[in-house]
């Protein structure tokens, strides 16, 4: 391993890591601030900081810090017959577990190192640079040891298998945060986040094999290529996306499946007993476990770092053989609008999930574990059974079906592109449109405000 | 009397009616429909009340209370302007020339149910012209904590001297001793249009419309 590589893995481990961590921190608020424009409330703002006599309030975006001073100066509790070994080692391994987790995520396509050089040195100012090929790989420049280099942390041959092997880790550590709390509700609430998190650990490995099939690989950045080059996942396999989805809610123990912490019936849950940062490390966990999920569900089924007509090598919108236009990139820009967007995908990802969290109520445990053994599961299986009998049947017809589908793929990539320009387009027209308000005077309070100008008698922040 | 049966009783008319069990079709039982349209509704709320916030143009809480949209008082930069005849704080009002326009007759500390107020009467000095005809209070003590803003001290009093139109509540202290208004404090309180006289005229003795000492 070069001196190069090195320091490029710790990078991108830094990359990765520091993603995760900064968007679980902001979660927590946009878990708040976001439930709070559902509910119609103003929600948290309160946090302030004070740079030169002017006050900053950052729409509330202060209180995951304040939260995680508090956490520190908190009492670090523990019960008196609590096993400290298990007791201490529970919120480690809840937060280790998740971000071993992101090391075979691929955020981006390979670099070409020798493109990079060539893009600064020789092409100022900057704008235009040489672009990559489409299909070849980037020979390695052996004598400047330039070599390319993956945007994966851990480019391990075994990809999906890892992941899942590591995220089945977070029952153990709930399992024995219950256990060691030497507290009723602590075991109540490991039981259900162990029965929970088996059950619909099932399912979240069974809706991915169909996709498998499909990629052929399980490896996710050639599964992103695979993607890139054909279909979204979401239109080759939609029953898998939505059965992923689920599953993927129901391991995050996220409403509608927080069964394991339902405050109302077990106080909090497994970690009712921890305080502190220990406590805060569950609760960061849980959050980081909504990214690393939404990381998955990007790679597999929203295509990752493509974008819809965006290829390694530049824009190409084709319709199967019908090339409509090419504009080549640099390589270091496509680079990195490809980070760009798999970042935001996951953003979005994330922001779907407490749209998820803040409008449905809790099952009760029976309905769980029915929707998780008797809906889920089968329909998982019949997915497989489904997938494998369309794929054999496209793959043993001729070459007029695979022209078609490659057109379908097309389409799909022109629908995808046509409904993400409509959806900001009417962003962008609805946030400009005239607001019109009632105004019903109601009472002497009302007549009184009227006098004086309104109730706004200062001005708001955020 | 072991093997007694009781004659039952015929069940009892009630206009209820059984509420039907949710359908159990497809579209009902695979929850999806639903969910769908229930994040539909959360969207639409987070949009709209999202751009409402940006845009600084959220609903008026008094004004547009009706509207859909957040209309939260955010509590010590906003506050609900109160009615009208709101009864507040008393405050004691002036004559023309700032002194006080009580005249310590204990009309308000007799009427008040509370006995929160507490007034001690003093004479006018010798060789000026109120002496003789009214008194002052030498010290005139409301506890804002006993008071129960009836308004019975208003009421009574005949010369307009204690009013409550302050529009100010009662205000939460850090002791108790901060809850006494003594007289100082409560002259020092305007009312809501901003003036310490009332608009009700008074006439002082030698005014020519004073209607005398000896009426």
């Amino acid at each position: 391993m070069t001196a190069m590589q090195l320091l490029s893995t710790i990078v991108k481990i830094l990359i990765m890591v520091g993603f995760v961590l900064n968007l679980a921190a902001i979660l927590t608020w946009a878990d708040r601030r976001q439930s709070s424009m559902i509910q119609d409330r103003i929600g948290p703002n309160r946090a302030v900081i004070k740079i030169f006599g002017r006050e900053f309030r950052l729409a509330g975006l202060l209180h995951p810090a304040a939260d995680g001073l508090k956490f520190f100066t908190k009492e670090d509790f523990m019960p008196l017959r609590a096993d400290r070994l298990l007791f201490m080692l529970a919120p480690i391994m809840a937060m280790g577990m998740v971000f071993t987790l992101v090391g075979t995520i691929p955020f981006g396509d390979t670099i070409c190192p020798r493109l990079f050089h060539l893009h600064f040195v020789a092409h100022w100012p900057l704008i235009e640079g040489p672009s990559a090929q489409r299909w070849g790989t980037c020979s390695p420049d052996v004598k400047n040891g330039l070599y390319p280099i993956e945007l994966i942390a851990a480019p391990l041959g075994v990809g999906i298998l890892y992941v899942f092997a590591m995220s089945g880790q977070g029952i153990i550590a709930a399992a024995i945060a219950g256990w060691s709390s030497d507290n009723k509700f602590s075991l109540l609430g490991a039981l259900r986040a162990a029965s929970q998190m088996v059950s619909y650990e099932v399912t979240l490995g069974m809706s991915l094999i169909g996709a498998m099939m499909i990629y052929g690989t399980v490896r996710l950045d050639e599964m992103v290529r695979w993607q890139d080059n054909h279909a979204w996942g979401i239109f080759v396999q939609p029953l898998a996306f939505f059965l992923f989805f689920a599953a993927a809610v129901a391991e995050n123990k996220r409403i509608p499946f927080d069964l394991p912490e339902a405050e109302s019936e077990l106080v909090s849950g497994y970690f009712t007993e921890y305080a502190g940062m220990k406590f805060g490390m569950f609760y960061f966990a849980e959050y980081a476990e909504v990214v690393t999920g939404s990381m998955l569900l990007v790679t597999i089924f929203l295509g990752g770092w493509t974008l819809p007509f965006f290829h390694r090598d530049g824009l190409t919108i084709e319709l199967g053989g019908l090339r409509l236009l090419q504009v080549p990139v640099s390589h270091v820009w496509m680079t990195l609008l490809g980070v760009l967007a798999f970042f935001g995908k996951v953003i979005v990802v994330c922001w779907m999930q407490v749209f998820v969290r803040w409008t449905l109520p809790r099952f009760r445990y029976d309905q769980l574990m029915k929707l998780g053994w008797r809906v889920l599961l089968p329909a998982s299986l019949a997915n497989i059974l489904v997938t494998g009998v369309v794929w054999l049947a496209l793959d043993k017809s001729g070459p007029a079906v695979s022209d078609a589908l490659k057109v379908a793929g097309d389409v799909t990539q022109a629908i995808v592109a046509v409904v993400l320009a409509y959806l900001i387009g009417s962003l962008v027209v609805g946030f400009f449109a005239p607001i019109k308000h009632l105004r019903t005077l109601l009472g002497s309070s009302a007549e009184e405000s009227v006098k004086r100008g309104g109730t706004k008698s200062e001005p708001m922040q955020a | 009397m072991d093997n007694q049966t009781f004659p039952k009783k015929p069940p009892a008319k009630t206009n209820a009616t059984a509420v039907a069990y949710a359908a159990r079709d497809f579209e009902t039982r695979s929850y999806l429909p639903e969910i769908f349209r229930g994040v539909g509704v959360s969207m639409k709320h987070f949009f709209d009340n999202t751009r409402e916030m940006m845009r600084g143009s959220r609903p008026d809480p008094v004004l547009d209370r009706f509207d859909p949209g957040i209309t939260t008082i955010s509590y010590p930069e906003q506050k609900r302007p109160y009615p009208e005849r709101f009864r507040g704080i008393h405050r004691l009002t002036t004559r023309a020339d700032a002194s006080v326009r009580c005249v310590a007759c204990l009309c308000c500390s007799t009427a008040c149910p509370a006995q929160c107020i507490y007034i001690e009467a003093g004479e006018y000095p010798e060789g000026d012209k109120r002496r003789g005809y009214e008194r002052y209070p030498v010290k005139f003590v409301v506890d804002e904590l006993r008071c129960i803003f009836c308004g019975y001290c208003v009421e009574a009093c005949p010369c307009d001297a204690i009013r409550m139109d302050t529009g100010m509540h009662a205000v939460p202290y850090d002791s108790r001793d901060q809850h006494i208004y003594d007289r100082d404090l409560l002259l020092s309180i305007p009312g809501r249009d901003g003036t310490y006289e009332t608009k009700n005229p008074r006439h002082e003795p030698g005014d020519p419309t004073h209607p005398g000492i000896s009426r």
